[in-house]
């Protein structure tokens, strides 16, 4: 077990014949995922590399028995994307993709309303449950299968993280790269809640970022309802207000999101958290013994 | 991306929002001629710079006449307004906007932002115009009232109605009110904007409302469907590095620190600031060069980094996802010999092709310090960044 994807996991690549859509899909396949086939609409009936190419996201899901999707669509049609894989009745979508208008995501937030599908992203590396299944762009081999939790907004904050569990001995149950959007599918809460009641999760790393309030809202929910340990890092501490620190939503405004507001709140709640980002796995290793 | 005032106003004007009569001008004889065409006085000048806080640095002043309003222009124009947003260096001002008069009777604020919490548009309005509103949500969070848009009906007249009666507003300016904030959602969707200020929006004697001030950030992921909002961008606004980087897609921000640093990742990128400062050091930059750098823009990241005359020494910290160490590696080399690197360099590789990139790096025979870890990368840039002082 794991918390959202897992070796029966069947995933499609909307945007497959791009580059990027493409590399990756091998990739993930190279991995061990089960990669059943992308869509690219007017491809249609073509084959790439050996994935089966389809029109439309609902056609791939009736041929190959999909139950995820993953998202490679440029900036300008991926909402529309988005909204077609939610539409396809798909469980989990990951949504790779940098830099769709914030008011895109908005409507298709909306659009989510009382629909099953889980979204991931967009902006955001994507999830692996080590060992058993890849979706996204994440190095494959820094992963160990285990039972630490990670969740992130940040992508290579991930890998860092995971690296430096991996150094340790400590595997991963699955990692989770929730993306640096300001309005994304899910947030740090949601996946804490999945790891406080996966069996095969004991322990979890939560890496934040300055702006918005998902890690304090996060964190209330650690001091609350969370029986297993947490360790955190927040990035920012020395970012200057009102710059966007190249994602969207890492911005401070007003004083509100600051890292050392965050870091302080975290804190209170129970919470271990690195003084540098070096340490995110020490910071761990305090307050768990695997 | 941010705007000046007096175009921010042509837009609004353009959704009808109502905002006071003006003109912008570049020199002192046409603000004159300006004054005269908007008919009677008082007008006011102001100096259009992107930084908030123009009233007390002297870049907002009455003018009786429309020769006063040429000479005020001419003291303006020219001059480096400095106010708490600029920094000490300031900002030179090249044009000011001339505008008319009006008679307060009452200041309020209103504001639309995407709300990252309900993940959609809120309209934020207070009794307290004029003032920091977030000074007025500290001290007095009560005077600030929020409605949030349902994104499949818009802003509803009900909402509007509401918001008129939470400030305050009653008889005919409720429903100047109503039309004003439409207006202004109708300004905030179809413009893409993160952020719509209007501090003040003012009650006049004649009971009327002006959009005394306006303050637009949009957002910058949607500006290829707005070419004309995208060429209003004012490029002497903004630092030239910043410029540069944003041509070659690097995201770039300026510093003040002496450590130059290049990374893949805005939270690594971040990280990677904050470890420097950890461990004593000053960070000269933010730089994220993305995942998909080729090695053209590692080497413009590296000239760009190298073109700061504050910068002791570089960190490349690279943590390979999409982006391949080999790459940056090569980069990196490149780049170094280029520029013929006179500062320490400290390297630390890991991910996609990590390997590869090592081997690069070690047979170029150039003096990078190669680094395991972040904690160690960042020891080493410190360290010898204060020997070479």
């Amino acid at each position: 077990m794991s918390i959202l994807i897992d070796k029966n996991t069947r995933v499609i690549t909307q945007g497959i014949t791009g580059a990027t859509g493409l590399f990756h899909a091998q990739g993930a396949r190279d991995y061990g995922t089960q990669m059943v086939g992308g869509v690219t609409p007017g491809k249609g009936g073509s084959v790439i590399d050996g994935f089966p190419v389809y029109d439309t996201v609902k056609e791939a899901v009736q041929q190959t028995g999909a139950t995820a999707s993953v998202i490679y669509v440029p900036p300008p049609f991926a909402a529309d994307s988005i909204m077609e894989a939610v539409d396809a009745g798909l469980d989990l979508v990951c949504c790779i993709t940098e830099g769709i208008p914030v008011l895109d995501m908005v409507k298709v937030k909306h659009f989510m309303r009382g629909k099953k599908t889980r979204l991931i992203g967009p902006n955001c590396p994507g999830v692996i449950t080590p060992g058993e299944c890849k979706i996204g762009i994440m190095p494959g081999y820094i992963h160990k299968p285990g039972r630490v939790g990670v969740v992130s907004r940040s992508g290579t904050l991930t890998y860092e993280a995971v690296w430096q569990l991996t150094c340790l001995g400590m595997g991963q149950s699955t990692c989770v790269g929730i993306g640096g959007d300001p309005v994304n599918g899910t947030n740090h809460l949601d996946v804490l809640r999945l790891f406080q009641s996966d069996p095969n999760t004991d322990a979890v790393i939560m890496i934040g970022e300055i702006g918005g309030t998902s890690e304090e809202e996060a964190a209330r929910f650690v001091k609350e309802y969370m029986t297993k340990p947490v360790a955190a890092y927040i990035a920012g501490v020395t970012a200057p207000p009102g710059k966007r620190m190249g994602h969207a939503g890492a911005i401070i405004s007003g004083g509100k999101g600051t890292a050392t507001e965050k870091v302080a709140i975290l804190k209170e709640c129970g919470i271990s958290v690195a003084d540098s980002p070096a340490e995110m796995a020490q910071a761990l290793l305090k307050i768990y013994k695997p | 991306m941010n705007i000046h005032e007096y175009q921010a106003k042509a837009i609004l004007r353009k959704f009808g929002v109502p905002v006071p009569d003006g003109h912008v001008a570049y020199n002192s004889a046409g603000a004159r001629e300006w004054a005269k065409r908007l008919g009677d006085g008082p007008w006011v000048v102001k100096a259009q710079i992107h930084a908030g806080g123009r009233g007390k640095g002297g870049g907002v002043k009455l003018a009786r006449t429309p020769e006063e309003v040429r000479i005020i222009s001419r003291e303006m124009l020219g001059m480096i307004l400095r106010t708490h947003q600029t920094g000490v260096e300031g900002k030179l001002v090249t044009r000011v906007l001339v505008e008319k008069g009006c008679n307060i009777a009452n200041e309020l604020y209103v504001s639309l932002l995407v709300d990252r919490a309900t993940s959609k548009v809120t309209v934020m309005a207070s009794t307290e115009g004029g003032m920091d509103i977030e000074e007025v949500a500290a001290n007095t969070p009560e005077k600030i009232f929020v409605k949030t848009v349902d994104p499949l009906v818009g802003l509803t007249a009900f909402q509007c109605r509401n918001i008129a009666s939470n400030l305050g507003l009653t008889g005919k300016l409720v429903g100047k009110a109503s039309v004003a904030l439409q207006a202004l959602y109708r300004t905030f969707m179809e413009c893409d904007c993160s952020m719509l200020e209007i501090n003040p929006l003012v009650v006049t004697a004649e009971n009327d409302l002006l959009a005394l001030d306006a303050k637009f950030g949009f957002d910058d992921n949607a500006m290829f469907r707005h070419p004309k909002i995208a060429d209003m961008r004012d490029y002497d606004e903004e630092d030239p590095k910043e410029i540069e980087a944003s041509q070659y897609e690097l995201s770039y921000i300026s510093l003040t620190g002496n450590i130059g640093c290049l990374v893949n990742g805005a939270g690594l990128a971040m990280a990677t600031m904050d470890i420097i400062k950890h461990y004593s050091g000053d960070p000269a930059n933010f730089l994220d060069v993305g995942g998909g750098a080729t090695i053209e823009r590692v080497t413009e990241a590296f000239k760009i980094i190298l073109s700061d005359k504050n910068v002791k020494g570089i960190l490349v910290n690279i943590f390979g996802g999409i982006m391949k160490c080999d790459i940056i590696a090569t980069g990196v080399v490149a780049a170094a010999r280029q520029v013929s690197l006179s500062v320490p360099l400290v390297v630390r590789l890991e991910g996609t092709n990590v390997e590869l990139g090592k081997q690069i790096l070690a047979e170029s025979g150039l003096d990078i310090v190669a680094a395991d870890g972040m904690a160690d990368a960042a020891q080493k840039i410190v360290q010898a960044v204060k020997g070479a002082n």
